[in-house]
């Protein structure tokens, strides 16, 4: 059996199968990706980036087709707590201060009183939000509050971190800043990423692999490896492979919207 | 001056204004008390309110015990009064004011203590129907949220009730449990106050984010924990809102209630009985009561907002 992260075999998924408004979302969609990548999924709004990922979490069931998250269903990987989910909302719950927003996934998995708020702690140090414990997520920013919801996505260390454009709704100072912030993280918890973005810059500068998908029906129309070296800093944004790789990336995706209409 | 001092302030100067429009409206338009009391003969019937000023000694004692027995408001008292007026004077509230060395009485009127004691017995009444109705409410929620066949098969009926007039079943509930039942009147109040609490609450429970839904099913979370961590404290706001409608229903419920009958301690009938005698004024100061207590009912369930979510976005 091969050590695989996520494997997903001629997925389908039709929503409204049998209907007259009938859409195509995902069609024959083959992945594998190995534990420890980073992996984004860019494309033209409606190209179903958003339900792949939600279909490898188990959110969306398929239509037809294999997904294997560490060699198991999507249905058991979810029942095993192997997903950390970050949405586009930081969907903090208001009626819970900063550190019981983080607790949250803990309670649920009836974590030790000391071993919980150890781990709070610990991770609002990673996202350098120690200082914020008792506030209410109204008293944050929008960008303090995505990283809130990136600490509870991890508190309870999920073997693959499913994102779904986290940092779409945020200027791009603070955008850039999380990048990097996202990346340290990354290299010190080794888990898998899988990444939805619009952002052609993002996708490149975070990953090790860029997936391009176009729309109706939603399938991957390339798969490119990007060979920046790690760690990735500032410098990064200014090496010329970066360039290179970002004008690859710009090229597939204006093919593949050339392909959906 | 404080926020709140300011926020507190503007209101109390707009009631001050009306109340004093209204008195010299009255007063000079001649309307007849049988049509509209002026403010401070209402209140007469409640307490009156005696100016004390010792450097005034023009009045004698004799029209002094008569001010004090009619519903004048405003006399002044010689040096030397009385036993019987200083009996009176001392029994009463005194409060002293910063000018002209004089100071307030306040004495009890002649219909504050039949009017109390019908407010109290209307009183329980509400609180009896609004605690059975909303508890009720409470629990139809939470149980049909749980199951959406129940719900999809309730609600439509939910929210025809809540559109009917209740009231109009009052002489229905006096014929069932007794028109001296309190009972009868708690029926009533309960069923007005049921469907907004349950609808609300229901709405709360359901109208919840999708994210946040999502979110909880990649945890793996049960029905129940998403119902205790999600769904519920979603839902408060909903709640609250039901609740301070069914605050307002609760006091309309039961004073409405007893005009279509019950004992004759209770408000409704005092009112119209009161009325009936032409005994306008005291009916008035009872319906300035039970205004007071359905008020006071709202503020308490605020205050119960406030403790239960301070996190709200209202309160920020």
């Amino acid at each position: 059996m091969t050590n695989l992260a996520v494997s997903i075999k001629s997925l389908h998924k039709i929503f409204n199968q049998g209907s007259n408004n009938q859409v195509h979302a995902l069609k024959d969609i083959d992945l594998d990706i190995a534990p420890n990548e980073f992996v984004s999924l860019i494309g033209p709004s409606g190209c179903g980036k958003s339900t792949l990922l939600r279909v490898v979490g188990d959110l969306v069931s398929s239509s037809s087709g294999q997904v294997l998250v560490n060699n198991k269903s999507a249905h058991q990987a979810r029942l095993d707590r192997d997903y950390g989910m970050v949405f586009q909302s930081a969907t903090l719950y208001d009626w819970r201060t900063v550190a019981k927003n983080v607790q949250l996934p803990l309670e649920l998995m009836n974590y030790a009183k000391d071993k919980k708020e150890a781990r709070t702690r610990e991770m609002l140090k990673l996202v350098e939000l120690q200082d914020f414990h008792n506030h209410y997520p109204w008293q944050l920013s929008g960008g303090m509050q995505q990283r809130v919801s990136i600490a509870r996505a991890l508190a309870f260390e999920p073997s693959i971190l499913l994102m779904d454009e986290p940092f779409g709704a945020l200027d791009e100072m603070t955008r850039e800043r999380l990048n990097l912030e996202l990346l340290s993280i990354w290299e010190k918890t080794k888990t898998t990423v899988i990444f939805v973005t619009h952002s052609i810059t993002e996708a490149v500068f975070l990953s090790t692999r860029v997936i391009v998908m176009s729309a109706r029906p939603g399938r991957i129309t390339q798969d490119i490896t990007i060979d920046l070296p790690q760690p990735r800093n500032t410098d990064t944004r200014e090496n010329v492979r970066f360039f290179q790789l970002e004008t690859q990336v710009r090229e597939a995706l204006r093919e593949s919207e050339r392909m959906s209409v | 001056m404080s926020d709140t001092m300011e926020r507190y302030l503007a209101p109390v100067i707009i009631l001050v204004i009306i109340l004093i429009a209204w008195e010299g409206l009255v007063a000079t338009l001649q309307i007849e008390q049988f049509l509209l009391p002026r403010p401070t003969i209402i209140l007469s019937n409640l307490f009156q309110v005696v100016h004390l000023s010792p450097a005034d000694t023009t009045a004698t004692d004799e029209e002094l015990q008569n001010a004090l027995k009619g519903n004048q408001l405003v006399v002044t008292i010689p040096a030397k009064a009385s036993p019987h007026l200083t009996e009176a004077l001392t029994s009463a509230a005194i409060i002293r004011l910063p000018w002209f060395n004089s100071s307030l009485l306040l004495l009890q009127g002649k219909n504050l203590s039949p009017i109390l004691q019908a407010a109290w017995y209307t009183l329980k009444e509400a609180l009896g129907g609004f605690i059975i109705g909303c508890g009720a409410g409470i629990v139809v929620a939470l149980v049909t949220s749980r199951w959406v066949g129940t719900r999809e098969a309730l609600m439509p009926f939910a929210i025809a009730a809540n559109s009917m007039p209740i009231i109009a079943f009052a002489p229905i509930a006096n014929n069932w449990f007794g028109i001296d039942n309190p009972f009868s009147k708690m029926f009533i109040v309960a069923i007005m106050v049921f469907f907004p609490v349950m609808i609300n609450l229901v709405r709360g429970l359901t109208q919840v984010d999708a994210n946040s839904l999502e979110l909880m099913r990649s945890y793996a979370a049960g029905d129940f924990e998403i119902i205790r961590k999600l769904r519920i404290p979603n839902a408060l706001p909903y709640l609250f809102n039901g609740l301070k409608i069914a605050a307002a229903l609760s006091m309309i419920g039961a004073v409405v209630g007893e005009y279509f009958g019950g004992p004759r301690i209770a408000l409704g009938v005092f009112i119209t009985q009161e009325a009936a005698l032409f005994r306008f004024s005291s009916a008035w100061a009872a319906i300035i009561i039970a205004c007071m207590m359905g008020i006071t009912l709202y503020l308490i369930i605020i205050l119960l907002e406030r403790l239960a979510m301070p996190w709200h976005v209202s309160f920020r």
